[in-house]
Order: structure tokens, then C-alpha cells, then sequence
């Protein structure tokens, strides 16, 4: 696949920006946000001979000076100061650390900043044309505010990334978000910013965190029509979700016009999810980045970075979801229904619960849904008004 | 929460004698519906808003402009002795009075001038803030026998989860008179411990509820 990019460099198509160091980016055994979910993508991607050392590139590290561009240096320092013990519970918990959600834990600084350097080298593949594609699945950190940690977010990758693209190469960017929590942090990031177009669909606010995401959330001054929310209703379901997503991606990129992708990943709209109360299935992990390679193509000339996000179920979930996204990237196609025998034995063993043989859900994974209908029709409704100003009336 | 501490203190107003057409110009640049009229001492001396003006002036469809209408004293159109409040008055009695007496502002007045002003939106907003909302949390909604120290039995697990509630709202259980709905904002994005130990001291959480669904 590789093509010459000038000096005797060969262009990659694809770099999957990963080590283990990565795994340092742990609050607790007990903690639903486990990066070990990285440790069985990796693997599954290896048994599928879909993944080689020289596609691996390992996470630097963010530099102080980097985190700035999204973070305030007083939030950094008391991160730092945590980091080594050297805070306690009351001077930290203002800024969301060492909360239930958040828990201070060794050397988090460190693990965080690795975690956003991790797409910053993403970002420097794809913008100096050694990759066309990038994916950095310890990354999209997406609560992650200026002054405070909030949702398992210490800082928050994408943001720093944005801004790092804005300052080193000046590009238009897109941040497409289908967590199944609103991408708050990135979207208030470039709220007033009308170089930077902010797309989230989520689970409405009604039950889950954080709450925000409503469609009336579209930016401010300058920035006003480029941030859109999609907030979809409990109990939402394949059809429907990807109605709305793909509708609206394609929709907003002719309107934008982006000159990079980046697309967050949370895999936590499964019906599997423990944390949400949507209806997914394997079908959207299929189709998501199918979509964002598309329009990276046709927008972009093929700029795209992936990042990783939210994800509870990390055994029946997020390694069949997260390695659809790596084969994508790489035009792989799917040709075997079932995941690798070698894989399946090796973790079955750990797992708590018995692992999905195949690469798409079974049928009937759960009761019909009695309100399908309404709900259905009550998302294509935030759909029109979430458009409605980029359409012509 | 007393009016002082949400009434908009940078009010807009004319005098009586200022005309139908600088009412409306002020309007529209400020983006507002409701002016108190005051006199030159600074005392509330009527109101006037957008509906008034509308009753008052001709339809936007007419070619004719009648620009007698236009320089018309708005005097001749305010609500005279407009219902008035105090900065020590209660939002929920504000509240009441708009429900009531079907108003959509209220001018605060102390030691005779006016000092502010309370609109339908303001309070909207104290809604929207009171509701938790403006900040990431999670809802989770419990349904509890309506009986004397149920609030202590279900915010006891909140407690012990080292868990910050952003707001509180109590509920009538439309179903059941003899239960009420607890809803909490919860500063967590993981609220399944917390859900588990409620269920444990033998509540029914409500977690996604929607009519018509059972989960």
C-alpha cells in the first residue's frame, strides 16, 4: 500500500499509535474505564493478521507547553502535584480529581500527558503526509475541561489536538463525535471557533452524564452554527442511530468543508454497554467508520484521525468494535464471520462473561422495543432541527 | 433565593412623554420585551411592552404609515400602577404572581425607585439552574413511600459514595398517591454503585423510566 511522499520516505497508509505504556492510564481495578480494552484490540488485531510491527507507532509524550494550548496551568500543576502525592483530596476535588469518577492515582500526570501525545503524534503523521490515516485508541478523552477533570477525563486529547493542528498547520477541522455520552469538553473547547466544527451524537441528557448535548447548542458569536448536537432518546436502535449519523455527517461535511477528520470512537452505545441505555449493535461499528473514511476521502483528500473514547463492556464489546475501526482504515475486508479461535480461548478464561464467537451480534440480542416507533420518529426530529440551519428553507 | 440576588439591575426605561417609535427602536436594539416607565424622580410610573406597542400601532401588511400613531406619547398606551416587586420578594412568589396574575415582568422598586427587573426568562433560567442541569451529571430517579425521613434514607448512600448531588427535586408519583419521585443530579458519570446500593435498602430506581417501557 506504501507510495512515495518525496526523500526516501514511503508513505504509510495507515499508523495504529500504540504501546503498553499506555495501559498507565489506570484509576482502579474496580474503575469502568480499563484500558485493557486496548491490550485485547491489539491482540485481536494480531490474530487477524490485520495489524504488523511496522504499522505500530508508539505515544509521545505531551509537552507542558502543548497541554496549555486547551488546559490552564494552575489545573496542570495540581495534576502534577497528585500525580505525586504531594495534594490532598480538598485542594484537588475543585478541579475533579480525586472524585469517585476520577481518582487520583500514580503518576497520572505522566499517563494523561502520554495519552494526548499519543494523538498529537497521530496528528504529525497524517498533517506531514507520513500517513494518510491515523488512529490513536488510548485517546478521546472528551470531558476533559480547561480547568478540571470531569467523567474519567484527565486532560483531553482532542482538544489539544485541534488546537495543535490550528497553530502548526492551519487546517479547517472536524471533530465528529459518536460516544454515547455528549462530547462536552471538545465541544465547549471551540464553542466561539468557527474554524473548528464540533458534531456529537449521544444519549439525550435526561438520564445520562453529562447532561448537555441539547440541539439548541449549536456555538457562540463567531462560532455560531458550528457546533451540532444529536441527542437521541433511550432505547435507540441501529436503523434509527444511523439514520441520524449518517445523514448528518454527510450533510454538515458539504457545509463545512473540512480539511481533516477526526473522529472519536467511544464504543458505549452497544446494547451490552452497562453505563448507557442505548440499543446499539455490532452493525454501527461496522458502519461509523466506514462513513468517516468515506468523507475523509471526499473531503479531506483522505485526512483522518481516529480516536478511542468511552467503551464499559470491554469483553464483548469494544474489541470487536474497536478492530472493525483499525480494518477499516486499512481496507480490510471481513471475510470470516468469526472471530480467531486463538483469541477467544486465550480470554475467555478472564472473562467474566462468554465472549460473542462471531464478529457480528446474533440475532434477537435483546426484546423488542415496545415504543420503537415513536422513538424513531422523535430522533428524525432532532435531526431536522439540528440541521435546519444548514439546510435552505 | 430573594429577587436581589437574580433581578437584572441595568434596567432599560423611558419616560412617559418619550414616543411609541423610540419605545420600539429600544426594543429591538435591546432585544427585550418589557419597559418600565419611569418619571424624572426615577419612580415607576407604568409598563409598556412589545404586545402593547403591537395593539397600538397599525399591521406591518398596511402601505400607509400613520406617523401621528407613531409619535404618540407612550403614556397614552402604559399599563398604569403595574404590579411591582420588592428585592427582598421570593423567586417562588414571583413565580406566582406571573401564573396569576398572567404578567410577564415585574419591576422591583426600593425606597421608591426602581433598582430592577424580573422577567419570565429570568426565572426560566433559575428553572433551568435549579434543575442541576448546566452542570455534567447524571439523573437518577427513585421512587419512595411518601413517609416522613425518606430523603435522609436515600441520600445516606449518596453520602457514603463520597457522591456531590447537584440538585434535588421531590415529585408526585402520578400513579400511586402513596409514593413520591425523588430525582437527583449527581455530579458522576457512573452512577451504577450508587443505583445498586439504593436498590439494596429496597427503593425502586427509576433508571432510564419512560411510559409504556419496562426494563
Amino acid at each position: 500500500m506504501a507510495e512515495h511522499a518525496g526523500n526516501d520516505n514511503l508513505k504509510k497508509h495507515a499508523v495504529y499509535v500504540y504501546s503498553e505504556d499506555q495501559l498507565g492510564y489506570k484509576f482502579s481495578d474496580t474503575h469502568p474505564f480499563n484500558q485493557k480494552r486496548l491490550t485485547l484490540t491489539t491482540d485481536l488485531l494480531r490474530k487477524m493478521n490485520a495489524l504488523s510491527n511496522a504499522d505500530v507507532v508508539p505515544p509521545r509524550i505531551a509537552t507542558d507547553e502543548e497541554l496549555l494550548l486547551a488546559h490552564d496551568a494552575r489545573y496542570i500543576d495540581i495534576v502534577k502535584k497528585a500525580s505525586n502525592g504531594l495534594v490532598n483530596v480538598s485542594q484537588t476535588e475543585s478541579f475533579g480529581i480525586g472524585t469517585e469518577d476520577t481518582p487520583i492515582f500514580p503518576n497520572m500526570h505522566e499517563a494523561s500527558a502520554r495519552l494526548v501525545g499519543g494523538t498529537l503524534t497521530a496528528v504529525d503523521y497524517v498533517m506531514e503526509n507520513k500517513a494518510l490515516h491515523a488512529l490513536n485508541l488510548g485517546g478521546g478523552l472528551h470531558h476533559g475541561f480547561r480547568g478540571r477533570a470531569s467523567g474519567f477525563c484527565v486532560y483531553n486529547d482532542s482538544s489539544v489536538a485541534i488546537k495543535y493542528i490550528q497553530e502548526k498547520y492551519n487546517a479547517r477541522v472536524l471533530y465528529i463525535d459518536t460516544d454515547a455520552h455528549h462530547g462536552d469538553g471538545v465541544q465547549w473547547s471551540f464553542y466561539d471557533d468557527p474554524n473548528v466544527c464540533t458534531v456529537s451524537i449521544h444519549e439525550t441528557g435526561r438520564y445520562l452524564f453529562p447532561g448537555t448535548g441539547n440541539v439548541a447548542e449549536r456555538g457562540t458569536g463567531q462560532g455560531y452554527g458550528t457546533s451540532f448536537n444529536l441527542p437521541i432518546d433511550a432505547f435507540t436502535e441501529d436503523d434509527s442511530f444511523l439514520e441520524l449519523y449518517t445523514t448528518a455527517f454527510r450533510e454538515i461535511c458539504e457545509f463545512f468543508k473540512p480539511d481533516i477528520i477526526i473522529s472519536q470512537n467511544g464504543a458505549d452505545a452497544h446494547y451490552f454497554d452497562p453505563l448507557t441505555h442505548l440499543y446499539g449493535t455490532m452493525k454501527i461499528y461496522q458502519e461509523i467508520p466506514k462513513l468517516a473514511h468515506q468523507l475523509a476521502h471526499e473531503f479531506c483528500d483522505g485526512k483522518w484521525i481516529a480516536v478511542g473514547g468511552g467503551g464499559y463492556d470491554i469483553w464483548r464489546v469494544v474489541p470487536r468494535a474497536w478492530s472493525l475501526l483499525w480494518m477499516e482504515m486499512n481496507d480490510i475486508e471481513l471475510t470470516q464471520e468469526h472471530l480467531p479461535k486463538e483469541w477467544m480461548e486465550r480470554w475467555q478464561k478472564e472473562s467474566p462473561v462468554p465472549l460473542i464467537p462471531t464478529w457480528m451480534d446474533p440475532p434477537n440480542l435483546y426484546e423488542p422495543i415496545p415504543r420503537k416507533a415513536e422513538i424513531t420518529e422523535k430522533n428524525k426530529q432532532v435531526l431536522e432541527k439540528a440541521l435546519y440551519s444548514i439546510r435552505s428553507h | 433565593m430573594i429577587l436581589e440576588q437574580m433581578m437584572n439591575k441595568d434596567v432599560q426605561t423611558l419616560l412617559p412623554s418619550n414616543t411609541i417609535k423610540e419605545a420600539i427602536t429600544l426594543l429591538r436594539e435591546k432585544k427585550i420585551r418589557h419597559l418600565p416607565i419611569t418619571n424624572e424622580d426615577g419612580n415607576v410610573v407604568g409598563v409598556v411592552t412589545d404586545r402593547d406597542i403591537k395593539d397600538a400601532t397599525p399591521s406591518n401588511l398596511l402601505d400607509s404609515h400613520n406617523h401621528d400613531i407613531f409619535d404618540t406619547p407612550i403614556e397614552e398606551i402604559m399599563t398604569k400602577n403595574p404590579v411591582i416587586g420588592h428585592p427582598l420578594d421570593f423567586v417562588e412568589e414571583v413565580a406566582t404572581i406571573f401564573y396569576e396574575q398572567q404578567i410577564g415582568c415585574l419591576p422591583i422598586v426600593s425606597g421608591g425607585k426602581l433598582v430592577g427587573i424580573v422577567t419570565e426568562t429570568d426565572l426560566l433560567y433559575k428553572y433551568i439552574e435549579l434543575t442541576g442541569s448546566l452542570q455534567p451529571g447524571s439523573q437518577i430517579e427513585v421512587r419512595v413511600p411518601n413517609r416522613p425521613g425518606i430523603l435522609f434514607e436515600v441520600s445516606k448512600v449518596f453520602h457514603d459514595h463520597h457522591a456531590n448531588v447537584l440538585s434535588v427535586l421531590v415529585y408526585p408519583d402520578v400513579q400511586h398517591d402513596t409514593n413520591k419521585i425523588l430525582v437527583f443530579r449527581v455530579k458522576t458519570m457512573n452512577p451504577l454503585g450508587i443505583i445498586e446500593d439504593i436498590r439494596k435498602e429496597g427503593f425502586d430506581v427509576l433508571w432510564p423510566n419512560m411510559p409504556g417501557m419496562t426494563t
